[in-house]
């Protein structure tokens, strides 16, 4: 079995797609010739031809919205944002469109694309390529978002937005992508949309936990009888996993690399208090990044929160 | 070194039938009597939709309504000009489209009336839902159009939009991608003059709207858009152009709108009455009728005839969409996802 970074998952998935349905096509910015800012795509041009690889001129609105019309069309369509602060032109039509034409058509016209985008700060990167605002699209019914935490979990998780009936955004960590390395079995395997994941069972505490942030929340549970939860898919989430865990811990972390305030974990915490108040005892703890602009490279590591964060938090609702 | 000039272009403008019913024989499109009654026909029928859907929305029968009036030739001409098998993108104020596509009276009114099932577009035809953030169907007919080019198929994609419409970041966008990708579509832009209160002089600096395709690389053509016989023409041309892979043509429908925006706008406020009645001697249904009497295609008995039909085919649509239950509030929930949340199927409980 290939021992694979998240890059090279990603790149496996399409292609194994792209070999079984001849309708996916991939769109965006340098996605062919150059395999994507990120290489992500690499080889793949070559494997299947500009007429399924296509390098678009740079319009993200007409990215998404063509790959809403070949997905109309009977295409499935995944195309490529090249980072996440470059989303907001395709923003329309992913909210006035994408997200409503089932709804809109009463089920005459589906929308089944994946829309990725590379999230998150800690690569050094320029001002807008490093947000995390995956709840902005968690708010709006009728899309879906996914969030791999791992090269497994990546591609498992893609080949389902790939097959899935609805739009998909789906936010590759950026700071991942060549970070980590696990076995990445070749050929078919999927993992559902809408379930979390238990990465580690414990007693004492669980730590919720998505994308960028499993492995420090992996981190800072170390000694400690805690439970970690991998979210996967932030809309629409698994309800039951968190509440089972809850029920079992009473304590809860949310730790996402988002600013705080409206963040997914504000969801997550309501949803907590709504369903299981009685079960806990301690305060829902949010480690969050800070409510400002995402800073320059110098001062990003300030802003991703660490481990440590993760740890005190747990030392805190410890105390309960 | 010299100043050279390097690329310059030339907008034609079309006009074959004049306001008198004179049309250039020369220019004329290869049309049957029965198909130039047949447009004709679909004229009046859907002004009298028109006329109807503004009195129900007065009655408080229909919800807000766009009105067609004054732009029919444009709708009824090119609609004419294309196969069910065509997909077409339509903006707000299409309902010309609709019917002459043969889309089913009663559901254009159940939409009006606030009724999403209303643009449920029947299986046979592909005709995409009224679209109201203006401009932001144009990608979707690109998107189209590469999964006709992609599959080969021997159709083309129709966009509709108006003059306001080309100062959206999606219409600069889309026309580039046309221009580059060598799309198999037709952009259908409705110049009626008007974005709700703002003149067209304050849209664009530009001459025509024709124009501006050549600066994506392709055709721009002005026609006059109260001619039937020139819209029909040139959207057929662009059509075949496309279905032979020739690429996208933009096509400039010179035309008016006659009505308020919407039943929620009064366009007293910012035009003159002069400029629409300056307008209203261009008619398109008019200039047709005159045409037809000269070649003894029309007399009263024959639009008496067709007025009636007209008439009772409204009545009974009416009737029909009244007659539609009211939908399910459980219907709020079941196209949001193919499958419902579990979240969505407890919301669903207080129903």
């Amino acid at each position: 079995m290939p021992t694979l970074n998240m890059v090279q998952a990603i790149n496996l998935a399409l292609k194994e797609e792209m070999q079984r349905d001849k309708n996916v096509v991939l769109l965006g910015e340098d996605v062919g010739k150059d395999g994507g800012v990120f290489r992500v795509t690499e080889g793949l041009l070559e494997q299947f031809g500009s007429e399924r690889v296509m390098d678009t001129p740079l319009a993200e609105s007409v990215i998404a919205g063509a790959a809403i019309g070949m997905a109309l069309y009977g295409l499935k369509p995944v195309a490529e944002i090249q980072f996440m602060g470059f989303i907001y032109p395709a923003i329309d039509q992913i909210f006035s469109h994408a997200s409503r034409i089932r709804s809109r058509s009463r089920g005459r016209f589906t929308c089944p694309l994946v829309v990725r985008a590379p999230y998150g700060a800690g690569i050094k990167a320029p001002e807008l390529h490093s947000e995390s605002t995956e709840a902005l699209f968690c708010h709006m019914p009728g899309i879906k978002v996914v969030v791999p935490s791992s090269p497994y979990s990546a591609k498992g998780l893609l080949i389902s937005s790939i097959r899935d009936p609805d739009p998909v955004i789906f936010l590759e960590s950026s700071r991942l992508y060549r970070s980590i390395k696990e076995d990445v079995p070749e050929g078919e395997y999927t993992i559902p949309l809408g379930k979390a994941r238990v990465v580690q069972e414990g007693t004492d505490v669980t730590v919720i936990a998505w994308g960028s942030m499993l492995q420090r929340a992996l981190k800072a549970v170390e000694g400690v009888n805690a439970e970690v939860i991998d979210l996967m898919t932030l809309s629409p989430f698994d309800e039951e996993t968190i509440l089972k865990s809850v029920k079992k811990t009473g304590r809860i972390i949310i730790a996402h690399e988002a600013v705080k305030t409206c963040g997914f974990g504000a969801e997550l915490s309501a949803t907590i208090a709504e369903d299981a108040m009685l079960h806990l005892k301690a305060p829902i703890m949010r480690v969050t990044g800070y409510d400002v602009v995402l800073p320059l490279p110098k001062l990003e590591d300030f802003y991703i929160p660490t481990a440590a964060r993760i740890k005190k938090a747990i030392e805190e609702v410890m105390k309960y | 070194m010299p100043e050279k000039i390097i690329e310059s272009y030339n907008v034609k403008r079309i006009e074959i039938l004049d306001e008198k019913g004179n049309a250039d024989e020369s220019l004329m499109p290869s049309l049957s009597n029965e198909q130039i009654k047949k447009m004709y026909e679909l004229l009046v029928h859907s002004r009298t939709f028109d006329q109807r859907a503004l009195n129900l929305q007065r009655e408080g029968r229909l919800g807000t309504y766009a009105s067609i009036l004054g732009q029919e030739a444009s709708q009824i001409g090119s609609a004419f000009a294309l196969e069910k098998s065509d997909w077409i993108f339509p903006s707000f104020r299409e309902m010309g489209v609709y019917i002459t596509m043969g889309y089913p009276l009663y559901m254009l009114f159940q939409y009006w009336s606030g009724d999403e099932r209303g643009v449920k577009c029947p299986d046979d035809l592909n005709i995409f839902p009224v679209c109201v953030p203006v401009g932001t169907q144009i990608p979707h007919a690109i998107g189209a159009a590469m999964g006709v080019k992609y599959k080969k198929d021997k159709k083309a994609v129709v966009c509709y939009f108006g003059d306001g419409g080309t100062s959206e970041g999606d219409f600069h966008e889309g026309m580039n991608f046309a221009g580059v990708f060598k799309l198999p579509v037709v952009f259908i832009c409705q110049n009626n003059h008007w974005a709700i209160s703002v003149p067209l002089k304050k849209q664009t600096a530009s001459k025509t709207l024709a124009q501006k395709a050549f600066a994506y690389g392709f055709e721009g053509i002005q026609i006059d858009g109260n001619d039937v016989f020139a819209v029909y023409k040139t959207v057929k041309e662009a059509l075949e152009k496309a279905k032979k892979d020739n690429g996208p043509t933009f096509i400039e429908c010179f035309t008016y709108r006659m009505s308020d925006h919407t039943t929620a706008d009064d366009a007293i406020r910012y035009r003159s009455k002069e400029e629409v009645e300056a307008w209203k001697a261009k008619d398109p249904i008019q200039r047709l009728k005159l045409f037809m009497e000269k070649k003894g295609l029309w007399n009263a008995n024959y639009q008496k005839d067709i007025e009636d039909k007209a008439k009772a085919a409204v009545d009974e649509a009416v009737r029909n969409e009244e007659a539609i239950e009211h939908p399910e509030p459980k219907d709020l929930f079941k196209f949001t996802y193919e499958k419902m949340t579990s979240r969505q199927i407890r919301q669903m409980k207080d129903f």
